[in-house]
């Protein structure tokens, strides 16, 4: 990588914060409320950045990322809890051999669709169904094998270290389950109009909530206890953990949109039509888009699950998926420095300071508040409050202009040149 | 290549066998389940679709908003669902507060009692529908309207802050409150039940087991919601308005070159699609007695999959899809568990999306540019 000074510049700022506030935490001078909301702001940034890549870079309307979000939070929970309240690596040997397993059979069925050229869409869903299905009961049956020694290597390591392991793989795994489930999903509805895409995925949430409203009976997690909601997590996610993922998430984005694939996702939200008449795969941009974002939120979700110990069905509501929808559209569209300083701006400010500082009744008011502001948003400035700002180290480096160098070349941009004034 | 020499994997790959396969074994689970609980129990499983039925017709009540405005801006209209509160709050607060249902009766004393009910729970009904118009057309003109050339989504997402809105002004303590209120009918429910023949239940009594029950609810909703679907009908099919809103709904520049006020038009379609949705609000809040600020949300997205599983723009389309979507809520609920019936709802709109995305009426759309 190239050290410039933007880079140099912000990689200093950056860290530095992060610094200080740890500093800050360990001496006590920052109180555990305002650690938890920025803790809170940095998952919020990583699942809006999540869905900024959905929705602000490639322009799909999604609201399933709560659902994601709810997906990563309990499959983490539910390692972690195994680990701590059972004193088995039960889930997390089952939850990684199936989340294994279902990547390999996808990659397979997507070879196999490939080569079975001109088979409609229903048939490639019916088989990746039927892939998934006997992927995760071999991942499953595999998976009781493995407790055993899984469980004895674990013991054998300090307690300490051993639950941060467990801890990490946990929220990777989850992140890993958010963006298979999607991918699963996305099959077919990625393909329908915009608005359309937009309820479905709305459907996905209201469906993923009321799942773990039962998730004790119907689902058969006992643990997750259903609509009483998940108490005895373990609370291991630090300032140092979320900082950690949010700096790995930024570098991650950053150089995704820099690279052609980023392109390509961005040509698809200019304009579709176009796109693929430059030879941009556009199903795939979108689905890469569509997971990559899910992975996000469900990574958000296991960072989530470790704040407060405790998991609820209403907190993954539907009217909650607003939230990260509020900040990717106050933040700009397609900006990641204005996603992130909106995050933590919704977490410091209207969670905190809001909260602190206003009476008891403002709380029925919040809601009046918000669509009036996103309303004017939209009728105002649809650009976003930072108005598109980006840092200069996340500014995309766009490709030089051409510049023709001998007369031939000359001569061919002219009339190129004259071709597109005739229009 | 030849007809003849297609193998055997090529065959299955041009007739969509291993879809057709999928859908049919989807089927018939579906069919095994709900006919094994049918034939435990008949009477329970009728009863379910009388439920179904009752629930349907007001789902399609909402459902025609959805797929008129659709049909013309292209806008899912979130807010619906809440006009649809507003509608059934109006009726709570004239039956409850000022007894509009009475008026007939006091005014009019010498008027045979039954008839002055029947006009009054009539007259609630119609406040409930002109206050719904009014609001549909104040949120069309401060909301939609600047947006109107914006990007579809920018419209989506004013269609949710004002349904948020709604909800949440709603909630104020000093408008609607936070809390679940007990609803008060504007008449006097009577109950029938089925047991080879239709008797009259005695009020406190018990249906002896067996039976299927209804009630004067289901042919108030009934008679209603067919009495407006005629209506409607007539006025998109026969008068000078519904030829304008057809018009508008194929090609707006043109009709606009015809002479039509389409803006007009359009507040005209938030009118008619709210009074609809205003008279459903009374008619659910009749059935199921209660009203609560957030009462429109669930209705309001099942009727928008019901629009969509019919197929968005039909009206024919969203009627039939409202029943469909009425007994698969009421029979999930039923067998499967009552929270269940909403990620039923949901499974359906990803089913018909990914089957027959232009839903069962509509027609495959027309490439814009």
């Amino acid at each position: 990588m190239k050290l410039d000074r933007h880079t140099l510049g912000f990689w200093i700022v950056l860290i530095g914060l992060i610094v200080l506030i740890q500093i800050l935490v360990s001496l006590g001078i920052l109180s555990p409320f305002w650690e938890t909301l920025l803790k809170i702001g940095a998952v919020m940034s990583i699942v809006s950045l999540g869905l900024n890549l959905i929705y602000g870079f490639n322009g799909q309307f999604s609201l399933g990322q709560w659902g994601f979000y709810a997906i990563g939070a309990y499959a983490a929970a539910d390692v972690t809890y195994r680990w701590t309240q059972m004193n088995n690596a039960s889930g997390l040997m089952v939850l990684l051999l199936v989340v294994a397993l279902v990547g390999i059979a996808f990659f397979l069925t997507a070879k196999l669709v490939a080569r079975l050229r001109g088979l409609d869409p229903l048939s490639a869903f019916a088989l990746y169904i039927v892939a998934v299905l006997i992927a995760a009961v071999i991942g499953v049956q595999l998976g009781r094998v493995l407790i055993a020694p899984a469980t004895q290597i674990l013991s054998s390591l300090p307690p300490n270290l051993s639950l941060q392991i467990v801890y990490l793989i946990a929220v990777l795994l989850g992140g890993c389950l958010a963006a298979e489930v999607s991918y699963l999903f996305g099959l077919p509805v990625l393909t329908l109009g915009s608005d359309y895409f937009g309820i479905a995925t709305l459907g996905f949430t209201i469906i993923v909530k009321v799942l773990l409203d039962n998730s004790d009976t119907l689902l058969g997690f006992e643990e997750m206890k259903g609509a009483r909601g998940m108490v005895g997590i373990p609370k291991t996610t630090s300032w140092l953990w979320v900082a950690l993922f949010l700096i790995i998430v930024i570098i991650l984005l950053r150089n995704l949109l820099h690279s052609s694939h980023g392109r390509a996702i961005i040509s698809v939200r200019e304009d579709e039509i176009a796109a693929k008449a430059m030879g941009i795969d556009v199903a795939q941009q979108k689905t890469i888009a569509f997971v990559l974002g899910s992975f996000l939120a469900g990574l958000a979700g296991g960072l989530y699950a470790h704040i407060n110990g405790f998991l609820h069905p209403n907190t993954f509501n539907f009217i909650k998926s607003f939230d990260p929808m509020i900040i990717v559209v106050f933040g700009g569209l397609g900006s990641v420095s204005g996603t992130i300083m909106a995050a933590f701006t919704w977490a410091l400010v209207l969670e905190g300071f809001l909260r602190i500082l206003l009476p008891a009744g403002f709380e029925t008011w919040r809601f009046v508040v918000y669509p009036l502001f996103l309303l004017v948003m939209m009728l105002l400035r649809p650009q976003g409050l930072f108005g598109g700002f980006e840092f200069p180290y996340l500014r995309q480096v766009l490709p030089k202009p051409y510049t023709p160098k001998t007369e031939e070349q000359l001569s061919l941009v002219h009339a190129i040149e004259e071709a597109s004034e005739g229009d | 290549m030849n007809n003849e020499q297609l193998t055997l994997l090529q065959r299955i790959i041009k007739g969509k066998w291993i879809g057709k396969g999928f859908l049919a074994l989807l089927a018939l689970a579906v069919i095994w389940w709900v006919g094994g609980k049918a034939l435990q129990s008949p009477p329970l499983f009728f009863q379910q679709i009388i439920n179904g039925i009752q629930l349907g017709f007001v789902y399609a009540l909402i459902a025609l908003g959805y797929t008129m405005v659709y049909g013309i801006v292209r806008l899912i209209n979130f807010a619906h669902g809440d006009v649809f509160m507003f509608g059934a709050f109006v009726s709570f607060f004239s039956v409850s507060q000022f007894q509009l249902h009475l008026w007939p009766i006091k005014a009019l004393p010498s008027l045979p009692p039954a008839l002055g009910i029947v006009i009054g729970t009539l007259s609630v009904i119609l406040l409930s529908m002109v206050s719904c118009a009014i609001l549909a057309m104040t949120i069309e003109r401060i909301a939609y309207k600047p947006l109107r050339d914006a990007p579809r989504i920018s419209a989506l997402i004013t269609a949710i802050g004002v349904s948020f809105f709604l909800e949440y002004f709603g909630a104020l303590p000093f408008v609607f409150t936070p809390n679940f209120i007990t609803y008060k009918r504007p008449f006097d429910i009577v109950t029938w039940y089925i047991q080879g023949g239709i008797h009259r239940l005695e009020a406190g009594a018990e249906a002896p087991p067996g039976s299927v029950i209804f009630s004067n609810v289901l042919i108030i909703i009934i008679v209603v919601s067919i009495l407006l679907l005629v209506g409607l009908n007539y006025i998109v099919r026969q008068t000078k308005i519904g030829k304008a809103m057809r018009a508008t709904a194929y090609d707006k520049p043109t009709s606009r070159l015809m002479g039509i006020n389409v803006d007009g038009v359009i507040s005209t379609t938030f009118a008619i699609g709210a009074s609809l949705a205003g008279a459903a609000g009374v008619l659910y809040a009749t059935a199921y007695p209660q009203v609560v600020f957030w009462m429109g949300i669930i209705p309001g997205l099942k009727a928008f999959v019901a629009a969509v599983l019919g197929g968005i723009g039909s009206i024919p389309g969203a009627f039939v899809g409202a029943l469909i979507m009425g007994q698969a809520e009421v029979l999930s609920a039923g067998y499967i568990s009552t929270p269940m019936r909403d990620a039923v709802a949901f499974t359906i709109l990803i089913l018909v999306l990914l089957i027959r995305p232009t839903g069962i009426f509509g027609e495959p759309e027309r490439e814009k540019a």
